[in-house]
């Protein structure tokens, strides 16, 4: 496995000047029941002003992913392999250092607004103590900062909306004030973490385009982190599948959904109730349930529920490659390419 | 509301449902109706869905129709029998044949109660059987929601999935053999993968058991892929019900229209930009809901007329009724994304109009 994540480095670095780069990021949390191996050899590169969506079910590694990249996992975890900010090694730093690194360089929106603002203080307050943390400025610059930030994130008037409390604020518009938060100090790479899953469709709908327009405006990269395969085919510009801590297909959206090769992101995409689908029609489904990070099987993780699965995906792990131009997977038996039987 | 004929199940007439709130000291503070003159009937063995954003009053509508709490004015029939004029011990017996299945399992079911304690409870509660019986019947529910009960009998809800917890609570559910299961939002906090596992199960019963549903959920996908009919709900109130082949194809409500235009779809090929009409706002505060049609402050179409009067559900096609003043005739809905995609969509389509 090892062995492949570093095949995989070499060609990565082909593209132009990454804002952040991630390779082979394992992260271990050593638990009672010995350690569980939450992600194993992920390599991902993010490019200025690209978006890229990261997804997979519960468990799948792709929080903890995000959390490593921000340097904010628990301190039970444990960390090895690469993660470069503009050539800067990110893994190992101190919490000073991190500090600095956190908000802007990168920063990240959270699934639950509810959650990650103070309910006893002003959603201003919390913006201008995100700008005054990062930033040498005044308070009267960081309040001013502040109602500007809530009028870029379209907050109907941002002045008055600042001396509100959050929970005289709606979920889309608590959400508003995170990303108001997350853009505080100018940040060249957002982490939306399931940003939109605790929100309405229409809702879900107007914080995506703020998101890609605010990416537009400030020239920064997203990352979206969703179970959502239908919105980052809506969104993102290239999608990265993970199982069981591992990157199994990775691939730019538009090539990804004319022709799926990994029998698991089939499986993702199939099970997605559409609207084109007729009524009581029963969705394909894969049994089974996603493996135990703590015990490794030697095979394909995906192996015990694959529809496909063959004697050498039990015995040896697929690596991750580049099989075509921009496009990767993990399989030893993917769709669209029959061999010769 | 439509017909009164043997095979309705349930019929809800004009319900209110209304929640005082107060300010310090127990001063009222105004009233919030969450529910607002609602009515629509439901067949035996169909499975009505009910959509609509949160705030929009689709749980408090389905705790209105098991008398949980009771709804403050209008009637609701089940097999016959008014609910709100029994006394409790009719209505405990009525209340057998509906269950309801809730959002998050692991917060609707007991984490000290085994699964088999689970599942047993409703039985002991109607009396029903032997310990011998009852026993038998635990295991034959956990079966038939594909749950070995020898393995998974005696476990507690912190040792199963998201996905098994569901199929406890539908187990449940199921256990007194009822004629209407409510589901609210009964897969959202599931994966997806497993979401599809669940939906299958709630499908096989459906056909094995003969139930009915009522499916709340806001995902319309999901609610099309259950059910017969959809009502839509806005603010507490319906805007449009209708079979759903004719609702998702020609959709005659503007909210319909935008519900359908907001669900990102797992094809890069359908174009976001160019489909989307992104509803603008949000839901306006139920204290104070909007004169005459509550969707006018975001609906694209409203005019003068829309302020001053509510508009009332009336049938424009054949089961399809809609509330609006200036509903939709089929032309305009080309950018719905559902339209003209499949040859079933476009044949109904076409016949939407006509239908007028």
């Amino acid at each position: 496995m090892a062995a492949t994540a570093d095949a995989a480095a070499p060609d990565l670095q082909l593209r132009p000047s990454p804002l952040l780069e991630v390779s082979d990021l394992r992260v271990t949390f050593g638990t009672r029941l010995g350690s569980v191996h939450a992600v194993q050899g992920v390599n991902l590169t993010i490019e200025p002003r690209r978006t890229l969506a990261l997804i997979g079910e519960s468990g799948s590694g792709k929080t903890v992913s995000a959390q490593a990249i921000m340097g904010i996992l628990p301190r039970t975890a444990r960390v090895s392999g690469s993660i470069k900010f503009k050539g800067d090694e990110i893994v190992g730093r101190g919490e000073r250092e991190l500090r600095d690194y956190r908000g802007r360089c990168v920063a990240m929106v959270f699934q639950n607004p509810e959650r990650s603002l103070n309910p006893t203080m002003r959603v201003g307050t919390q913006i201008a103590e995100a700008v005054g943390c990062h930033l040498p400025v005044s308070k009267q610059e960081a309040h001013d900062r502040a109602v500007e930030l809530l009028r870029m994130v379209r907050l109907p008037a941002p002045e008055r909306r600042f001396y509100e409390y959050p929970h005289q604020l709606s979920g889309g518009m608590r959400q508003r004030v995170v990303i108001a938060i997350a853009l505080a100090c100018d940040p060249a790479v957002l982490i939306a973490d399931e940003a939109t899953t605790a929100l309405d469709v229409t809702t879900q709908a107007q914080i995506m385009e703020l998101l890609l327009d605010l990416q537009q405006e400030t020239g920064s990269a997203l990352l979206m982190i969703s179970h959502d395969l239908g919105l980052a085919a809506s969104y993102a510009e290239e999608v990265i599948v993970m199982y069981a801590g591992k990157i199994v297909e990775q691939a730019p959206t538009k090539e990804l959904f004319a022709g799926v090769r990994m029998p698991y992101t089939q499986a993702l995409l199939d099970a997605i109730p559409r609207i084109e689908m007729e009524p009581h029609v029963l969705l394909p489904v894969v049994g089974g349930r996603p493996p135990d990070l703590a015990v490794i099987p030697p095979g394909c993780s995906f192996a015990p529920r694959c529809p496909r699965v063959q004697q050498d995906c039990q015995d040896t792990c697929p690596p991750l490659q580049q099989h075509e131009p921009g496009r990767w997977w993990a399989c030893w038996h993917p769709l669209g390419k029959e061999p010769a039987q | 509301m439509t017909s009164t004929g043997d095979d309705v199940l349930l019929e809800v007439h004009n319900v209110v449902q209304e929640f005082v709130l107060r300010d310090f000291g127990g001063a009222k503070g105004g009233v919030l109706q969450a529910v607002a003159d609602v009515s629509f009937d439901l067949h035996v063995g169909e499975t009505l869905g009910i959509v609509g954003e949160t705030g929009s009053g689709k749980s408090t509508l389905a705790r209105s129709v098991i008398q949980a709490p009771p709804p403050k004015r209008g009637e609701v029939i089940f097999q016959g029998q008014n609910l709100a004029r029994l006394p409790r011990g009719a209505l405990k017996l009525a209340r057998r044949n509906m269950q309801m299945v809730f959002q998050d399992p692991f917060t609707s079911l007991d984490p000290r109660w085994t699964v088999a304690g689970l599942v047993e409870e409703p039985l002991v509660a109607y009396g029903e059987g032997s310990r011998e019986q009852r026993r038998a019947r635990v295991n034959e529910l956990l079966d038939l929601v594909g749950l070995d009960p020898v393995r998974y009998g005696s476990r507690r809800t912190r040792e199963l999935s998201g996905g098994q917890c569901q199929r406890v609570a539908v187990a449940r559910a199921l256990a007194l053999s009822p004629k209407l299961i409510l589901c609210d939002e009964p897969v959202s906090s599931l994966d997806v993968l497993v979401q599809a596992q669940v939906l299958n199960l709630f499908e096989k019963l459906r056909e094995d058991l003969g139930l009915s549903y009522l499916f709340i959920a806001h995902d319309l996908a999901l609610v099309k892929q259950v059910s017969d009919r959809v009502a839509v709900m806005y603010l507490g109130k319906l805007c449009e019900v209708g079979p759903v082949r004719s609702l998702y194809s020609a959709p005659m409500h503007p909210y319909t229209l935008a519900l359908l235009n907001s669900i990102p779809s797992p094809d890069p090929m359908v174009s976001r930009r160019e489909s989307a009409t992104v509803i603008s706002g949000e839901l306006p505060s139920p204290l104070d809901p909007p004169s005459g049609c509550r969707f006018r402050t975001r609906c694209p179409r409203a005019a003068d007329r829309c302020a001053v009067e509510v508009p009332e559900m009336r049938a424009l096609a054949d089961g399809h009724l809609v509330a609006c003043h200036f509903p939709l005739t089929g032309n305009e809905n080309g950018s719905a994304p559902a339209a003209a995609s499949t040859p079933a969509a476009a044949a109904a389509t076409t016949s939407g109009p006509a239908g007028e």
